[in-house]
């Protein structure tokens, strides 16, 4: 269990003041003058040694990243932080307590990074919802300026770096980084095709790092406590802590930080208060955000909940959004649901996610009140196969992967309901 | 040059060259349906995916660039399968109406779901259905077969420069349209016709006419402006049912315009299909033996400097030259070619060619127009053009009337004026030009076609000298003309012999007695009131301007109905080619001319087309190298002098009505109501 001094969010509940003088007395901004004069190298170097991995979902080393960008910036192509804030995974809230309880960590974040990058300017993306979370982000944005933290010679190091916030309006695709560029950029929020990479052509078509916000709050405590600290939490490669978003059939729904690793029973019983009725009476855990297979009970029992754990039992931390289902859940309509959302969210830019979100879905329906032949469970996991890594960018993915969770623990329940209907339909 | 091994052939390929594209060139046929060579890369059909050995998914090919070391399967296991997936989703919700689809027998869906596809579906539910959208007169929508390739959407926005077409919503419910619902503005919109790999865009005229295997295709050139746009015409027996573009780099890529490919309904409207006589103040029908004997009646006795002729804007080169012969054989100089009267000098081949070339616009870097509207005068040069700035760094700039030419420019003026300032260097825009490796100009019809035409061509080679449009290997004067015969008629002399006169000095004289006989060889676009008392004789294949006005009316053929050749603006012979017979008793021109020499009893010394050609190829050497474009050597003309401040005037006022054909054609005619009709503010309701 993680201690309190390795805590790194220290306002994740709301319970202190967000505002500047709030934040400086949890050490934000906390001589951030000396952070930025230990120089690009070192900082990027830093970041690579704690093992950090993208807290956006997919788990890419946020080091590595960095290093991409050109160490020379053109001064016709200037280089370019975005930050992601789009936070529309459902099941997903971590970002919006980062953003609304404590700003300043972001704000000082964006700095760091942005200097470590070469970078101009960032861009943080916000989504559309989040109202009064772009109130207090723009709050604290401004108190940073008027602190010379940011702006000219931020934060009195000789460096200047603007900070600008921009609101979505709602789309979930907008949350790809590409499609995020676009919607930024002023066009419709569609994925660009990959390569090239923003990290060579991103915003207006200047190098570009789009990073999530939770990766880049997490940077100047890394750099203040050093890379050992953290990469001695958790597991190798899977350093670190993360907050977890635990809802659903849980006594206690809540946001926790913890270690990355930590058991999936002792997170849910530690910090959620248990599964509702018991951990016996659990059916199963969606642990990664709606775009992650689900898990059998079998499975989270023992299952530690870090990125290469997880793929090990061929599901994902995605975005630590641990979704919670008892044995109350009819589990076939929950993964329609999240197939009407896929279809619902699909930008409809390339084919195979297009036409296969709403195939997906209609069958899912009928599977629902078992109107179906048992040929077609193979059917629409063909489908979901054909689906994945055929797409633009990972919606498809996202949207073929529970249908093979359902499918592939719970298929029993599914034959069931077919033979149950079919059984009805006979009887009449 | 990266090495790539494709399917264990290994290729070195050009740098920039996609993977897509390396594919083809080692010989592997990959599907697609977004990827189109002339458009940016959408990437968005997922059909063209391979593998790429060490990659986790399959690529999508038509985005990739090639890269050293690569190892390309195009016919693996893995590929195979995302083809069949991705061909399966793209017909879920296809309504698989072939049967009653125009798109049937050319469709590539419908191909490549015989290479590529299942032979079942597999899909149970309910599928999609799209509103139709109204795109005008020349597109028909039925938009549940679109497949959102938004190949239309790109062509509109980059080639025809557009910005009216895009994807609206998003999902399943993602529509291509114009938000609110207008037919497309533009004067090249029909392209994306062929563009649409389905048939979700077909041409409207020609819904439910025939199926593409009923037709005989022949390929020939347009003459609806002086581009020499490569068509394909398709016919099916005595009717021209199509004409579609054909693939030229040099001059027209693979677009048309609107008018090229919908103008030939005119071609069975308001034809003469038999000679006429005027008697008793009414034409009457006749024989061709009258009709001749007429003409050799009338003609007797008349001195050669009472004949005159003038050849119109249509015309193949072989019956301009069998007229001019005919005409000298006649004792006549007074000859001219040039129905707007436009001040060229034909002494000067480079003072009146686009000598650039059209290609060559690619590599030019500034562009002055000056009194022209090259968007409806020549719309594949504007797309050019507009390629060009696309391209970016390009500077273009405009002397004459203020339009909307699908791209940005500088404005300099509206009249010589400006032209002179600039030829006198007096004008910042000539630093531009001398500053520019490879400048050119552009000078239109309406700045020649005027009383001091002269001296505009004079100060316009002026700039060309003074701000180093003409260099080695670059020269950068055009002149754009908007008559598909214009240049072969000045390339083989069809203008005023030795002391002849033009045309305003035929009209002048015919007006004062001093013309007796004029034989007007399509020539329609002429005020015909002046005639006075003069002799008309029309040959031509349209009952129009000069038919109305004639004394004798011969029927002769249109540009698909015989063999000839035309030279476009920039000096390109091309040859056309008979698709159908001429209707009636109509006959092809040189023919009729060579049958009435005979009748005249001054035989023209050829029988047949190639000794007529043999004959031409002498006479103007530029006609043999088909196809080529021969540069013309700089030198000396147009005539200084004086200029009036009178601004340059676009010489179509009508994009859509250019000439006989067109004007009467039904499609244009819809053209005409829908484009260029001011709206009334009326609403339907309105009373």
């Amino acid at each position: 269990m993680l201690q309190d001094n390795d805590r790194i969010f220290r306002n994740l509940y709301g319970t202190r003041d967000w505002r500047l003088a709030g934040a400086r007395q949890r050490g934000i901004w906390d001589n951030t003058k000396a952070l930025i004069e230990r120089g690009r190298d070192v900082i990027v170097d830093e970041i690579k040694k704690s093992d950090l991995r993208g807290r956006g979902g997919a788990g890419f080393p946020t080091g590595l990243k960095w290093s991409f960008m050109p160490k020379q910036p053109d001064p016709a192509r200037p280089s370019y932080l975005v930050v992601n804030a789009d936070e529309s995974e459902p099941g997903t809230c971590k970002d919006r307590e980062i953003l609304r309880f404590d700003p300043h960590m972001l704000v000082e974040g964006c700095l760091v990074a942005g200097f470590a990058m070469g970078c101009k300017a960032t861009y943080i993306y916000i989504r559309g919802e989040f109202y009064n979370e772009a109130v207090n982000l723009q709050a604290a944005i401004d108190e940073a300026y008027e602190a010379r933290l940011i702006g000219p010679n931020a934060c009195g190091s000789g460096y200047d770096h603007d900070v600008y916030l921009h609101r979505g309006a709602g789309a979930y695709i907008c949350g790809e980084e590409t499609a995020l560029l676009e919607s930024l950029e002023g066009k419709k929020g569609q994925p660009r095709l990959k390569p090239p990479f923003p990290a060579a052509v991103g915003l207006y078509g200047c190098p570009t790092t789009v990073n999530n916000v939770e990766s880049i709050a997490v940077g100047p405590t890394i750099l203040r406590r050093g890379a050992a600290w953290f990469a001695a939490l958790g597991r190798p490669k899977n350093t670190g802590t993360k907050i977890f978003c635990i809802s659903g059939h849980v006594n206690k729904p809540c946001n926790v930080e913890e270690e990355m690793g930590i058991p999936l029973k002792e997170l849910v019983e530690r910090h959620a208060g248990g599964v509702r009725g018991g951990w016996d009476n659990l059916l199963a855990v969606i642990p990664g955000g709606a775009s992650v297979p689900l898990l059998p009970k079998s499975i989270c029992d023992t299952v530690l909940m870090d990125f290469d754990s997880l793929r090990e039992v061929k599901s994902g931390l995605g975005t630590a959004a641990v979704i919670v289902m008892d044995k109350t859940t009819d589990l076939v309509e929950a993964i329609s649901r999240l197939s009407h959302f896929y279809m619902h969210e699909s930008c409809g830019q390339c084919t195979p996610c297009r036409e296969g979100t709403g195939w997906m879905y209609r069958v899912m329906q009928r599977l629902v009140r078992g109107e179906a032949r048992v040929e077609e469970i193979d059917i629409l996991e063909q489908v979901t196969r054909q689906i994945e890594g055929h797409t633009i960018c990972a919606l498809g993915d996202a949207a073929a992967w529970p249908i093979q969770g359902l499918i592939r623990h719970f298929r029993p329940e599914i034959e069931r309901r077919i033979a149950a209907h079919s059984g009805s339909m006979a009887a009449e | 040059m990266p090495k790539l091994t494709i399917d264990g052939k290994a290729i070195e390929v050009p740098m920039g060259t996609t993977v897509l594209q390396a594919c083809e060139l080692a010989g592997a046929e990959i599907p697609r349906f977004c990827y189109h060579e002339r458009l940016s890369v959408a990437g968005n059909c997922r059909m063209c995916l391979v593998e790429q050995e060490k990659a986790p998914k399959p690529i999508a090919s038509c985005a990739m660039p090639a890269a050293d070391n690569m190892v390309i399967l195009t016919d693996s296991p893995m590929v195979r399968k995302a083809r069949h997936g991705v061909m399966e989703f793209l017909l879920v919700n296809h309504p698989l109406d072939c049967p009653i689809c125009d798109q049937g027998g050319e469709c590539d869906l419908q191909d490549q779901a015989m290479a590529y596809g299942f032979g079942r579906s597999r899909y149970d539910e309910a599928k999609r259905a799209v509103k139709d959208k109204n795109f005008g007169p020349l597109v028909k929508t039925v938009m549940t077969r679109c497949i959102q390739c938004t190949r239309c959407v790109r062509f509109a926005t980059e080639v025809a420069g557009v910005e009216e077409l895009g994807a609206l919503g998003r999902g399943e419910n993602l529509e291509i349209g114009t938000y609110v619902e207008k037919a497309l503005r533009s004067e090249l919109s029909a392209n994306i016709i062929d563009l649409c790999p389905v048939g979700a865009l077909t041409s409207k005229p020609y819904a439910f006419i025939a199926r593409p295997w009923e037709l005989t295709k022949t390929e020939s050139v347009d003459v609806m402006d002086a581009v020499g746009t490569n068509i394909r015409i398709d016919s099916r027996g005595r009717e021209v049912l199509r004409v579609l573009p054909r693939l030229n780099e040099a001059v027209n890529e693979e677009w048309i315009s609107d008018k090229a490919r919908f103008a030939c309904d005119g071609l069975i409207r308001q034809r003469l299909d038999k000679p006429y006589i005027r008697r008793d103040g009414k034409l009457k029908p006749a024989t061709w033996n009258e009709a001749f004997a007429a003409i050799a009646e009338r003609l007797k006795g008349v001195e050669g400097s009472r004949i005159a002729a003038i050849a119109g804007d249509q015309v193949d080169a072989e019956s301009m030259l069998a007229l001019k012969e005919l005409m000298a054989s006649l004792g006549s100089a007074n000859i001219d070619c040039r129905q707007d009267g436009a001040a060229i000098d034909p002494a000067c081949a480079a003072g009146y060619l686009f000598n650039t070339t059209i290609a060559g616009i690619d590599q030019s870097d500034v562009c002055l127009i000056i009194g022209s509207n090259p968007r409806w005068e020549a719309p594949i040069i504007n797309a050019r053009i507009l390629k060009r700035y696309n391209h970016g760094r390009y500077k273009v700039a405009v002397i004459g009337p203020k339009l909307d030419l699908t791209y940005k420019y500088d404005y300099l003026g509206a009249g010589p004026d400006t032209l002179k300032e600039l030829a006198e260097g007096r004008h910042p825009f000539a630093e531009v030009l001398k500053k520019a490796e490879r400048p050119m100009l552009i000078l239109g019809q309406g700045a020649l076609a005027r009383k001091d035409g002269s001296a505009v061509l004079a100060l316009a080679r002026k700039v060309a000298e003074s701000c180093g449009l003409i260099k080695d290997g670059w020269n950068g004067f055009n002149v754009l003309h908007t008559a598909a015969a214009r240049v072969g008629g000045l390339e083989l002399g069809f203008v005023p012999g030795e002391g002849g006169r033009d045309l305003a000095g035929i009209v002048n004289g015919a007006t004062k007695n001093e013309i007796e006989f004029v034989y007007l060889l399509g020539a329609d676009e002429i005020d015909t009131a002046h005639f006075g008392k003069a002799f008309i004789v029309y040959q031509g294949h349209h009952g129009d301007h000069g038919a109305h006005r004639a004394d004798v009316v011969l029927p002769g053929a249109a540009y698909t109905e015989k063999d000839g050749t035309y030279m476009n603006t920039e000096g390109r012979p091309q040859l056309g080619l008979l698709a159908v017979f001429p209707p009636g008793e109509a006959k092809e021109d040189w023919t009729i001319l060579r049958a009435l020499s005979a009748a005249l009893g001054k035989p023209l010394p050829y029988n047949d087309l190639r000794q007529l050609r043999r004959h031409l190829y002498q006479l103007a050497p530029r006609f043999q190298r088909l196809e080529t474009v021969m540069p013309a050597a700089w030198g000396n003309f147009g005539k200084d002098g004086p200029v009036d401040s009178e601004p340059f005037v676009s010489p179509i006022d009508n994009f859509y009505m250019t000439d006989p054909i067109s004007r009467s054609s039904e499609t244009m005619a819809k053209c005409v109501e829908t484009y260029l009709t001011p709206d009334t503010g009326a609403t339907g309701t309105h009373g």
